[in-house]
């Protein structure tokens, strides 16, 4: 039950409700003028939505290609996928079978096209219609069967069309004239001449390999071997189209229905079996919440869901490029591990502000870069830099000059040799308000320590109380 | 009972000459300074733990000296700097620029953020499988309980193993007995008073060497050889840190 222009409505019925007269879209007031003792439970829509993103997940064993319609419709593309259930008959039967053991009530259909699966699904379930006998099978069913809005649908009725196959046999252009263009469309489509991709929920992968198992598995020894299998088939696929995987997907599907997917990206193009395992293994040792396989998965699926070209490597004895190749490995282990924001690799940034001048950034995607720099005199930058500089108390002797002592941390500092200041102004052509700007100085104090202090604001022309700010220290 | 002196005479012939494989096994990595170097039968070993401790409120010069000595042990190699979200936060993130300063070329380096020491550990561990890599650093703010005799057994195991230095490098914390190599002490020291101030300058104890001599030592890091000498005239300090200062700004600029 909700709440549908302005007055409550039932949005569905159980089996029995509906063999007594009820049926969705009527106000609840008919309806319990009917049945006093009628029960009504209020209609969650998003729950409902995860329900069937749920249930989409779990049909997801039988194609990866998987759609969701709300509020109540699952559009399964199966080409190609239905002879690994003995054919659309078989496939069509398990779906039944499992869902409604599950306790779901439902109604299935397969024929050529989304919208004539739709149909057939509503007013002829468990149909199945070969491609190209759509025209003839669908001529019978009600003109409701074509999920047109209720305007149009009313005017045909009025018009005395009440089937599909009296409404397909009115000329094209009548029917364009009348209704648009969109509805001839959805007649086409609902007929099987006119094709409408449908979207699947996630994205498909570029190569995948699966197994089935007659009996769930558990352990994690099978899972393991399993996995280097999937890896060998999907290896010796993507060698031969000369591909290798950006980013690999292992899905899991319990025997319950849980789906858990676990991705791994890599630094390089790969397609070696055992690096793919050991890079699965380090994800799965490093999960959180460890997978539990409760009853055993039933299908274990391994798809490259980003493949990029990747040229055959001759196995040299150039030292160089395997030690290149078993640091990106020992990288990618490590982001698999920990994720890849967390190996980091320097690249130089173009800019004079301090903090900004590098980035470090996850290694996979980094390139090699080269630094430039003159090390004839003492470092001007420190080796470690506060990311949120600390504010500091500092006496100066002059406004403009460096300080001569300073509290940070609530230490006290002495300073014996100070340089500066160096002057660097904001990027005012970046940022619209201005910003102050900063003199630094290089300072030692008593105790070998060096630090970079800066000012924020010049004295008198932009402020009168600088502040200091600890920015970073020397080794 | 003859029989059982000759079989001990036997193992400490065994022992013996393990020990000297032990020595010579692995090459050493000269530091560049002539005493120190003397002191370590020509460098430090590679494919062994090294730990550096920072005295006191000198983390940023154990920084600098463990960067330098990981840059001399990797050679042309990358290194991998293992650092825990705290030690960002509370000593400061290690900076490009800064390694670029000292001379050290911030493309060989590799950051891991690491939550805790026990995962720190975890990846030193499986680095250190990697011979490609050069060297490991591993910086553990504190002293963390894992962080144990066993730990830094099984860390000296995966140097020797592919032999790939490791460096541990401690942050407030006192120096403990481990497994180590060798065990450092680190301070900044004062530079000298000339034009060209601000030096890496490190006053270094080693507090520990397995084979060989301890020692104390103020070393200056040549940011244009990329090695270690003696530091400049006149920043020769002594070892506590009450020294008097000269108050004057003789080289301010």
């Amino acid at each position: 039950m909700a709440k549908v222009e302005n007055a409550l409505r039932l949005t569905a019925v159980d089996r029995k409700a509906a063999m007594l007269g009820l049926e969705p879209g009527m106000p609840l007031a008919n309806a319990r003028a009917m049945l006093p003792a009628l029960k009504v439970v209020t209609a969650d829509e998003p729950a409902d939505r995860k329900l069937l993103a749920h249930i989409a997940d779990w049909c997801d064993r039988f194609t990866p290609f998987v759609a969701c319609e709300p509020p109540d419709m699952l559009l399964l593309d199966v080409t190609g996928a239905a002879h690994l259930f003995g054919g659309e008959k078989p496939m069509l039967d398990q779906i039944r079978e499992k869902l409604s053991k599950q306790g779901f009530a439902l109604r299935a259909a397969i024929a050529g096209t989304a919208a004539a699966a739709r149909a057939f699904a509503h007013y002829k379930d468990g149909a199945i219609v070969p491609p190209g006998a759509e025209e003839a099978a669908i001529a019978p069913l009600p003109i409701e069967a074509l999920n047109l809005d209720a305007i149009t649908t009313h005017a045909f009725r009025r018009a005395g069309l009440k089937t599909v196959g009296q409404v397909s046999a009115r000329a094209r252009n009548e029917l364009t004239a009348r209704f648009g263009a969109r509805m001839v469309f959805a007649l086409d489509h609902a007929l099987g001449k006119a094709e409408k991709p449908i979207s699947p929920r996630i994205p498909l992968p570029d190569y995948m390999a699966e197994h089935r198992f007659a009996e769930p598995i558990v352990t994690e020894d099978v899972i393991r071997a399993t996995l280097h299998s999937l890896a060998e088939i999907l290896s010796s696929v993507l060698e031969q189209r000369g591909e290798g995987a950006r980013r690999l997907e292992a899905s899991f599907f319990r025997a319950d229905g849980a789906v858990y997917r676990i991705t791994i990206e890599t630094s390089s193009a790969l397609r070696a079996p055992n690096i793919i395992e050991r890079l699965f293994r380090e994800k799965l040792d490093a999960l959180a919440d460890p997978l539990d396989p409760g009853f055993g998965y039933d299908l274990i699926r391994l798809g490259a869901i980003r493949a990029e070209r990747c040229a055959e490597q001759v196995i040299g004895f150039d030292a160089d490029a395997n030690e290149e190749k078993e640091i990106r490995f020992l990288v990618d282990r490590l982001a698999a591990r920990f994720g890849s924001n967390r190996i980091l690799a320097f690249q130089p940034n173009d800019t004079h502000i301090p903090e900004a001048a590098f980035v470090a950034m996850p290694a996979q995607y980094a390139q090699n870069a080269k630094w430039e720099c003159d090390t004839k005199e003492a470092p001007r930058r420190p080796l470690r830099l506060f990311a949120r500089p600390e504010p500091v108390q500092a006496v100066a002797a002059v406004p403009e000059g460096p300080p001569l002592r300073f509290r940070w941390r609530r230490a006290l500092h002495d300073v014996v040799l100070a340089e500066g200041p160096e002057r660097i102004a904001m990027e005012w052509w970046r940022h619209q308000d201005l910003q102050a700007s900063r003199d630094y100085f290089r300072v030692e104090d008593s105790q070998g320590k060096r630090f970079w202090l800066y000012r924020e604001g010049i004295y008198e022309r932009e402020t009168l109380a600088p502040r200091w700010f600890m920015h970073g220290m020397f080794a | 009972m003859s029989d059982a002196a000759a079989k001990i005479a036997v193992l400490r012939a065994s022992l013996a000459q393990a020990g000297l494989e032990t020595l010579h096994k692995h090459a050493r990595v000269p530091l560049g300074h002539h005493e120190t170097d003397l002191c370590l039968h020509g460098g430090l070993e590679r494919g062994a733990l090294h730990e550096i401790f920072a005295a006191g409120t000198h983390e940023t010069a154990a920084t600098g000296f463990a960067a330098a000595l990981g840059f001399r042990m990797a050679g042309k190699k990358r290194l991998l700097w293992i650092r825990q979200d705290f030690s960002a936060l509370e000593h400061g993130e290690l900076s490009a620029t800064g390694f670029l300063e000292m001379g050290l070329d911030p493309s060989r380096i590799l950051i891991l953020r690491v939550a805790d020491a026990a995962n720190g550990l975890r990846a030193a561990g499986d680095a250190l499988s990697c011979a490609a890599l050069g060297a490991v650093v591993l910086e553990i703010p504190g002293e963390p309980k894992i962080l144990d005799l066993v730990a830094s057994r099984r860390l000296t195991l995966a140097c020797a193993q592919k032999n790939v230095s490791a460096f541990l490098l401690r942050f407030g914390a006192k120096p403990q007995a481990s497994t180590a190599e060798t065990r450092w002490l680190i301070r900044g020291a004062c530079s000298s008073k000339n034009e060209d101030w601000g030096n890496p300058v490190f006053e270094t104890d080693l507090l520990r060497n397995r084979h060989g001599r301890t020692g104390h030592w103020v070393m200056q890091w040549s940011c244009e050889n990329g090695c270690f000498r003696a530091a400049d005239c006149g920043a020769v300090v002594s070892a506590t840190c009450d020294r008097p200062v000269a108050t004057e700004f003789g080289a301010v600029a």
